[in-house]
């Protein structure tokens, strides 16, 4: 079982990558901890910056330090970096057009009962609605670490979000086949269509295997980038099925599955099943136990899969 | 150079523009005026020919519905042409718009939601500590703005790291869109609120352009924590038309207000000489 969450490899790579270039900084709203990011402040002062309990500030301190040639990662609960902060965002990054990295941590029920205020599941819908803001959910470690590269290489804002807790292993060191922007392949079948992101990506690719054990052939790809979205991918794997099934930690409107069944309905015609967690406050429990109760996990995703073909 | 007498010069102007695009917040404008030319013919180190030098000072206009007077001083400073912000303010596809876009030469930041100015500021002049160069910072907001909790978010970012480099401004008109600030939400003093803060304070007649650059100078030799420059200004300054009219907020003038306005700002200049 893997013991490194996704937070820690975006740290590891910020730190890598932080000693040769003075330009990278990591802001935190008394969130450090949280988000893994101990260490970089440690080795790195002069490049760190505390805002205390305030994520306007954070948002709007990085959008200046980006704005004089800084590289900022500006790093909170996803629950609040995507709303109490989102004019910033919306403003001071996206709008004004500043190479802000946004990360969410702890994102979706990650933090189990601590309740409906400590959950991001409206992040993805209220981020993708700003123009030029991007929209990532990495799925485990070893594609974090791509991600987290290939943006530095950039000069946009983005959105990224990630959970609390590790993800088991999806890819391996060394074989983590990843392109900006692209869909991951996981496998290819011809019954239905797999569209997953972030944590719900390893439940998918485990129900697409319960499937084939019932000779039910299912593609599965790792949509990390939900926005933008790799419209390509949707298409080609839409049209080899015969029905969609989206599966996201995130609230039913304005997310992964509204977006393909947008892509799909236009370019494609196919039924289109999301599947996310509810238009309501979540039931309390951990994260496992929540996805097990709403049905995003192997067994509830292939059972629904099963129902719609 | 006598600024006092060129501020009415671009009250004109920026009237001129507000009734070229049939709108614009023309209260504020006049009340800030002063400020600004201040600011960019006097305080700040930025021009055309630098505003792409990581040197630069840094402005934020904070209070972005003050945008005609930033255009009239922009234009004034050679970063845009008149008579093509004239012709194109507020018209379909302009990129003249309402609030600064930074798409324009010469604005560094879009805004227009107000509470965003001094928590990016707070950014740019960390930015300038981290990379040891001698830029400063500013920013202008209204004091109807210092409602927004982001404000002093900022306000205590600021001190805690002694940004020395960052100086802010308060349009102190006294009046916001629905009437007089302390009624709107009361605001007692604003010199003792800043000082709480840690921000070393200075209270000027916002239209006098000595105090105001003695206070700018101020700011410069404060060292170790930033600067608050609450600027007591009267919205709508130039004529009796507009001045201390909370409706005037955003009024378009008609044909003959426009004709009073103008003879005023005229009579102003005059006096001025």
């Amino acid at each position: 079982m893997n013991k490194i969450p996704n937070r820690q490899v975006i740290c590891d790579v910020l730190m890598e990558n932080a000693k040769n270039d003075k330009d990278i900084v990591v802001l935190c709203s008394d969130s450090r901890g949280s988000a893994s990011l101990t260490p970089f402040f440690k080795e790195f002062p002069e490049q760190s910056v505390e805002v205390g309990i305030a994520e306007q500030d954070l948002v709007g301190i990085a959008a200046g330090l980006a704005s004089c040639g800084k590289k900022p990662y500006a790093a909170s609960p996803a629950c609040f970096l995507s709303t109490r902060s989102y004019e910033q965002c919306k403003v001071d990054c996206a709008y004004s057009n500043t190479n802000v990295k946004l990360i969410g941590i702890s994102g979706g029920v990650s933090y189990g009962a601590l309740g409906m205020s400590h959950h991001s599941a409206q992040d993805i819908a209220a981020m993708s609605a700003i123009p030029n803001m991007r929209v990532y959910l990495p799925s485990d470690r070893h594609q974090t670490r791509h991600l987290t590269e290939a943006l530095l290489k950039d000069e946009k804002c983005a959105y990224i979000r990630v959970g609390r807790n590790p993800v088991e292993d999806i890819y391996e060191e060394g074989n983590c086949p990843f392109e900006m922007d692209k869909a991951t392949w996981l496998r290819e079948g011809t019954d239905v269509a797999l569209i997953a992101c972030g944590e719900m990506v390893r439940p998918a690719n485990e129900a697409a295997k319960l499937l084939e054990a019932k000779g039910i052939s299912a593609t599965v790809l790792d949509m990390y980038c939900v926005k933008p979205l790799d419209k390509d991918a949707v298409v080609r794997a839409a049209q080899n099925a015969k029905v969609v099934v989206t599966v996201e930690e995130h609230a039913p409107f304005g997310g992964l599955g509204s977006m393909v069944a947008q892509v799909v309905g236009a370019e494609c015609p196919r039924k289109v099943i999301n599947m996310t967690l509810p238009d309501a406050p979540v039931i309390t429990g951990t994260s496992p136990e929540v996805f097990k109760y709403y049905g995003l996990d192997a067994e509830g995703i292939a059972a629904t899969v099963e129902k719609a073909l | 150079m006598n600024y006092k007498a060129m501020s009415f010069d671009l009250r004109k102007d920026c009237v001129d523009i507000i009734m070229a695009g049939a709108g614009g917040h023309i209260g504020g404008d006049m009340s800030l005026m002063d400020v600004l030319v201040t600011l960019y013919f006097k305080e700040m180190n930025i021009s055309p020919e630098n505003m792409n030098d990581p040197d630069r000072d840094r402005f934020v206009l904070s209070k972005g519905h003050s945008m005609e007077a930033y255009y009239a001083v922009l234009c004034a400073k050679g970063f845009l042409e008149l008579e093509d912000v004239k012709k194109n303010f507020s018209q379909f596809g302009s990129k003249y718009i309402g609030h600064p876009n930074n798409k324009l030469p010469g604005i560094e930041m879009n805004s227009g939601s107000l509470g965003h100015g001094l928590p990016v500021c707070v950014g740019m002049a960390l930015a300038g500590k981290m990379d040891k160069k001698d830029y400063r910072v500013y920013t202008v907001m209204g004091d109807g703005e210092l409602a927004e909790g982001s404000v002093w978010e900022a306000a205590m970012s600021a001190t805690q790291y002694g940004l020395d480099n960052l100086c802010a401004v308060v349009d102190r008109n006294r009046l916001q869109i629905s009437g007089c600030t302390e009624d709107v939400m009361h605001q007692d003093s604003q010199e003792e609120r800043w000082a709480a803060f840690g921000w070393n304070v200075i209270s000027v007649d916002g239209h006098d352009y000595d105090a105001l650059e003695k206070a700018f100078e101020a700011a410069r030799n404060c060292k170790g924590k930033p600067t608050m420059i609450i600027a007591n200004t009267i919205k709508g300054y130039g004529s009796e038309v507009m001045e201390n009219k909370a409706p005037w907020h955003h009024h378009v003038p008609s044909a003959e207000e426009y004709e009073q306005i103008i003879a005023d700002f005229a009579k102003r200049k005059e006096a001025a000489l």
